[in-house]
C-alpha cells in the first residue's frame, strides 16, 4: 500500500512535467510559435534535480554511474585501463595522416578539440551539422571518399576528437528564427512521441522511469546522454556512437531504426545537446 | 435406491476424473505457461517492471503483484489494465498488450489467470 501511494505520488508529479515539459513550455512561454527551448531546459532540469536530489546536474555525464553506486564502483576500476585506449591511439594515427592531396584533418580542424561546436544549426545549409558530418565535409573537400557513419574507421577519429575536447563546456546555441526552431522541435518531439510495439518514447525511460531499474538495469537521465561519446560497451565490444546508441534503444522497444546520421537523428541530437548545455565533454567513455 | 447410488455413484466418479484430467493437471500448466509468458524477456516481461512470484531481479517502476485477487475481484478489470492499461492512466509506461498485438488474446488469458492466482 505504502509502495502504490509513493508511486501515485510519482506519477502525478510526471504528470505534470509530461514528457519533457509540454505543457509547461506552452504555459510559461511567450513567443509566438510556442516552442521555448529556455524554458524547457528549465523544467527538465528542475524536474532531475527534485528526482535526484544528492546528484548535482553536471554529474550525470557519467550516466547511471552518477546514482547506481554499486555500478560506479566497477565503472571507476574499469577506467584504470580503459577500455577505448586503444581507439583514442588509432584515431590519434588516422588524424594524423595526410590525405593523397597533402592535406588532413588538422588543415580542417587544426588540433582536433572542436568537438564543443558540434552539433549546431547551419544556417546556410538549413540543418542541423554534426562532427561526423564535418568530418566527412572536410573529406570531400580533399577530394576524399567520404567515410562510413557506422563504420570503425569514423568512430575511431571521432574518439581521438572526443578525448582532446575533454574538458570543453556544451554550449549549444540558443535554437531561434525558424529553422533552428523547427529542428529542436522535431528533436523534442521525437524523445517524447511513444513508437513501437511497446509504446514507449525515450521520455517514458529516461525522464518517467529515470532512475528505476528495468529488470536489474538502471535508467540514465536524458541530462547528460549526448556527454561522452563515442563509447567503448562490453555489450559492443567495441567503440560506437551515439546513433548507434540511438538504435538500440529504439529496436529494444520494436520501433523503426534511422539510419546514423539521419536528419531524425541529428535533431535529436541536437535537442539532447541544448537540454545538456553547461554539461563537461569527457568522452570516449566506457559502459556495460 | 439403486439408482440414488448409481447418481452418487457416476457423480463421484466424473468429478474424481475432473478433479484429476482438467482442474489438476491441466489447470496447474495453464498456471505455469502463464507465468512463463509473464516471464519471459520477448513476451510479457512483466518482471522488468513488477515484483512478482519467485522472478529474479525484478525491476521497480511498477507496484509489486501480490494479492491480485482482493485487488482485482473483477477479472475483466484486470484484463484490461494488461490489453490497454493507456485507458486507466494516459500516462502510463505501461505497454499495451493487447492492443498493440505484443501477446495474442489467448497468451493474455493465461497470463490473467496467472496474475490472479499471486
Ligand atoms: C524501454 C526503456 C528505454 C527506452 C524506451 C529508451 N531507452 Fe535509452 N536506454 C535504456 C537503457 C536500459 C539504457 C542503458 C542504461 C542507461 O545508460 O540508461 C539506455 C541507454 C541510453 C543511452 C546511453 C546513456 C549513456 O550514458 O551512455 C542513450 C543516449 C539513450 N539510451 C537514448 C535513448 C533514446 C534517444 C531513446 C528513444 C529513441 C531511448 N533511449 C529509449 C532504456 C530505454
Ligand atoms: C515498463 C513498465 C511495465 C511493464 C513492462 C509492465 N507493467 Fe504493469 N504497471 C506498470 C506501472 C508503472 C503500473 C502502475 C499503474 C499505472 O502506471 O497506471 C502498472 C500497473 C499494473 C497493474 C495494476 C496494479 C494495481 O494494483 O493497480 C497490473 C495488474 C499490472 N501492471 C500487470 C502487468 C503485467 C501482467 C505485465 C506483463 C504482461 C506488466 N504489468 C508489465 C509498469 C509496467
Amino acid at each position: 500500500m505504502v509502495r502504490t501511494t509513493i508511486l501515485g505520488a510519482g506519477l502525478l508529479l510526471l504528470g505534470s512535467v509530461s514528457l519533457v515539459s509540454a505543457p509547461l513550455a506552452s504555459e510559461t512561454s511567450d513567443t509566438n510559435s510556442g516552442i521555448d527551448p529556455q524554458a524547457d531546459r528549465q523544467a527538465l532540469r528542475d524536474f532531475y534535480t527534485q528526482r535526484f536530489p544528492d546528484v548535482p546536474l553536471e554529474e550525470h555525464k557519467n550516466g547511471v554511474y552518477a546514482f547506481d553506486e554499486g555500478a560506479r564502483e566497477q565503472w571507476l576500476e574499469m577506467e584504470d585501463f580503459p577500455p577505448y585506449e586503444i581507439a583514442v591511439d588509432d584515431g590519434a594515427e588516422l588524424y594524423e595522416t595526410p590525405f593523397a592531396d597533402g592535406k588532413g584533418y588538422p588543415d580542417c580542424f587544426g588540433d582536433g578539440a572542436v568537438k564543443g561546436r558540434y552539433p549546431h544549426y547551419d544556417e546556410v545549409r538549413s540543418e542541423v551539422v554534426t562532427l561526423e558530418m564535418a568530418i566527412n565535409d572536410c573529406r570531400a573537400d580533399h577530394g576524399e571518399a567520404p567515410l562510413a557513419y557506422d563504420g570503425a574507421e569514423i568512430t575511431r577519429l571521432t574518439a581521438y576528437m572526443a578525448y582532446v575536447s575533454r574538458g570543453q563546456i556544451i554550449d549549444v546555441a540558443l535554437p531561434e528564427g525558424e529553422g533552428p526552431l523547427a529542428a529542436y522541435e522535431a528533436g523534442k518531439r521525437f524523445y517524447s512521441t511513444r513508437r513501437g510495439q511497446l509504446n514507449f518514447a525515450c521520455s517514458s525511460c529516461h525522464v518517467q522511469l529515470a532512475g528505476n531499474r528495468l529488470r536489474a538495469e538502471r535508467l540514465s537521465a536524458s541530462l547528460g546522454q549526448v556527454t561522452h561519446w563515442p563509447v567503448y560497451r562490453f555489450k559492443w565490444q567495441d567503440v560506437g556512437s551515439l546513433h548507434l546508441r540511438f538504435n538500440e534503444c529504439n529496436s529494444q522497444v520494436g520501433a523503426e531504426p534511422f539510419p546514423p546520421q539521419s536528419e531524425e537523428y541529428r535533431n535529436l541530437e541536437y535537442f539532447l545537446s541544448y537540454m545538456s548545455n553547461g554539461l563537461a565533454l569527457n568522452g570516449p567513455a566506457s559502459r556495460k | 435406491m439403486n439408482r440414488l447410488l448409481a447418481l452418487i455413484l457416476l457423480f463421484g466418479v466424473t468429478g474424481w476424473m475432473g478433479t484429476q484430467a482438467e482442474t489438476g493437471e491441466a489447470d496447474l500448466s495453464a498456471l505455469e505457461r502463464g507465468k512463463a509468458i509473464a516471464f519471459d524477456r520477448n513476451a510479457g516481461n512483466c518482471l522488468s517492471c513488477h515484483m512478482m512470484d519467485d522472478g529474479e531481479l525484478p525491476g521497480n517502476s511498477g507496484p509489486p503483484l501480490i494479492q491480485m485477487q482482493v485487488r482485482f475481484p473483477d477479472r475483466a478489470v484486470l484484463r484490461q489494465q494488461i490489453w490497454d492499461p493507456t485507458i486507466r492512466n494516459p500516462q502510463t509506461v505501461m505497454p499495451p498488450y493487447g492492443k498493440n498485438l505484443v501477446l495474442s488474446e489467448e497468451e493474455i488469458d493465461l497470463v490473467v489467470d496467472y496474475v490472479l492466482s499471486l
